[in-house]
């Protein structure tokens, strides 16, 4: 073949390639700057930035909203962690209906939506997620970034050999660097992940935080599902609400938090600071390895053939049939779980209860559905709408 | 930041290298197969993957 007619091949080649990089890119680049929005509910009362806890992370990715919901009467803080895993849309969905919904009486509430803000801007890389998921509001849909376990590698790269957890040194797995759920109590000089559990840490602090409630997700092949993990502080806490929920709506367990696992959650924020920690986890088939389809119906509607035929093989820790888990069906358990720890640590702390209204229960939710508890940016001022 | 910074170098050195490759090739089957494996250096490189 003649060199011109080998270069005009290449260039051809070359160009196919870069109209393929081109398309791709700019997919995942609308992907990562899907303006997500939260019309701020009546009980809102300011939004904060995280990087007022931490200035290190102004303008980072993970300079989060910190929706600061007070009541007339002063009580108890608590703060709410949605979108530490985001690809766990459950408890991203349930802080939103906090923020666009609650009214708080008596204390205060912290509500974050996306607690590490990096990981709902990338999906699980070989995973095949849809990129986004709408969820049907009486006034069209609103759409949600998917998101990922762990933080973008955009905003932390590389990872290391073996992640060496701070402080304890203990050795986890390198990915994990990059888990908010790992990272804990933070590091001021760290990562972008360990920085903003560590901005979240001085949240707690100087908010005084009473209690940590950390919203997950779990596949049902993992044993830790449908329950509370609880830091020792807050066993009777957990247990009481437990009960209570397991008696009037669905059944929920509880478990203590491993002393000797670190960089979670329910572990470290009970450990060094005088919150009481907790972990809130609902089934998600979306996550189980031997689900089929990976896309946005199996998100939202939680049904899969495979998964549920691991049942029936015995290979699950959370019962599941043609019914699925919806998504109205977990983000109702969660709301339902804070309300009634809420209710339980109000009466045993009456100097420091939070009396909040206006939050759907289970039933509520699973009859009307998260939809309708999202409202139109359209329809209301835009200086009470923030983006996520 | 320094090892970040090394290597985004590094997925630069490799995005030339595969391009080289193209040049140099004279199968266009192994032509196709170096700008497949270049994408994902150049997303990198572009930051958005």
């Amino acid at each position: 073949m003649n060199r011109g007619k080998e270069m005009l091949r290449k260039i051809l080649i070359l160009a196919l390639g870069l109209a393929l990089a081109f398309f791709s890119g700019l997919s995942f680049y609308r992907s990562r700057h899907l303006k997500e929005p939260v019309v701020l509910g009546p009980g809102v009362t300011q939004v904060k930035k995280l990087s007022e806890y931490f200035p290190p992370l102004r303008g980072s990715t993970n300079d989060e909203n910190v929706y600061v919901l007070e009541g007339a009467k002063t009580g108890g803080s608590i703060l709410i962690l949605g979108g530490s895993h985001p690809e766990e849309p459950g408890g991203r969905l349930t802080t939103w209906i906090l923020a666009e919904n609650a009214a708080v009486e008596r204390g205060r509430l912290f509500v974050l939506n996306s607690a590490n803000r990096s990981g709902t801007t990338v999906t699980r890389l070989g995973g095949a997620y849809p990129a986004d998921y709408t969820i049907p509001t009486p006034w069209g849909g609103q759409k949600f970034r998917t998101g990922d376990r762990w933080s973008n590698p955009l905003d932390q790269w590389p990872d290391p050999e073996v992640y060496i957890h701070y402080p304890t040194r203990q050795e986890l797995a390198y990915v994990d660097i990059r888990n908010l759920n790992r990272d804990w109590p933070g590091r001021p000089n760290g990562t972008l992940t360990e920085k903003t559990c560590y901005a979240l840490t001085q949240l707690i602090k100087k908010e005084k935080v009473d209690i940590v409630i950390d919203l997950h997700e779990a596949e049902l092949q993992y044993p830790v599902i449908s329950v509370i993990v609880a830091h020792q502080k807050g066993q009777d806490l957990a247990a009481m609400a437990s009960m209570i929920v397991s008696s009037e709506e669905f059944k929920l367990g509880i478990e203590n938090s491993p002393k000797e696992l670190r960089g979670l959650s329910h572990r470290e924020i009970g450990d060094n600071t005088d919150a009481i920690s907790l972990l809130f986890e609902t089934p998600e088939p979306f996550l189980d390895a031997t689900r089929g389809r990976t896309d946005a119906r199996l998100l939202l509607e939680g049904k899969d053939e495979f998964v549920v035929k691991a049942g029936r093989h015995g290979l699950l820790f959370e019962k599941i049939d043609e019914k699925g888990w919806p998504i109205d069906v977990r983000v109702g358990r969660h709301c339902s779980t804070i309300i009634q720890v809420l209710d339980v640590w109000s009466q045993d702390h009456a100097d420091k209860a939070v009396i909040m209204k206006n939050v759907p229960k289970y039933a509520e939710v699973i009859q009307k559905g998260i939809g309708a508890f999202l409202h139109d940016p359209a329809k209301v001022d835009p200086k009470r709408i923030y983006y996520e | 930041m320094f090892i970040t910074i090394l290597y985004y170098l590094l997925a630069a050195y490799v995005a030339f290298l595969m391009i080289w490759n193209i040049i140099k090739s004279k199968k266009w089957q192994e032509e196709v197969l170096y700008v497949i494996v270049l994408i994902p250096f150049l997303l990198r490189l572009l930051r958005l993957k």
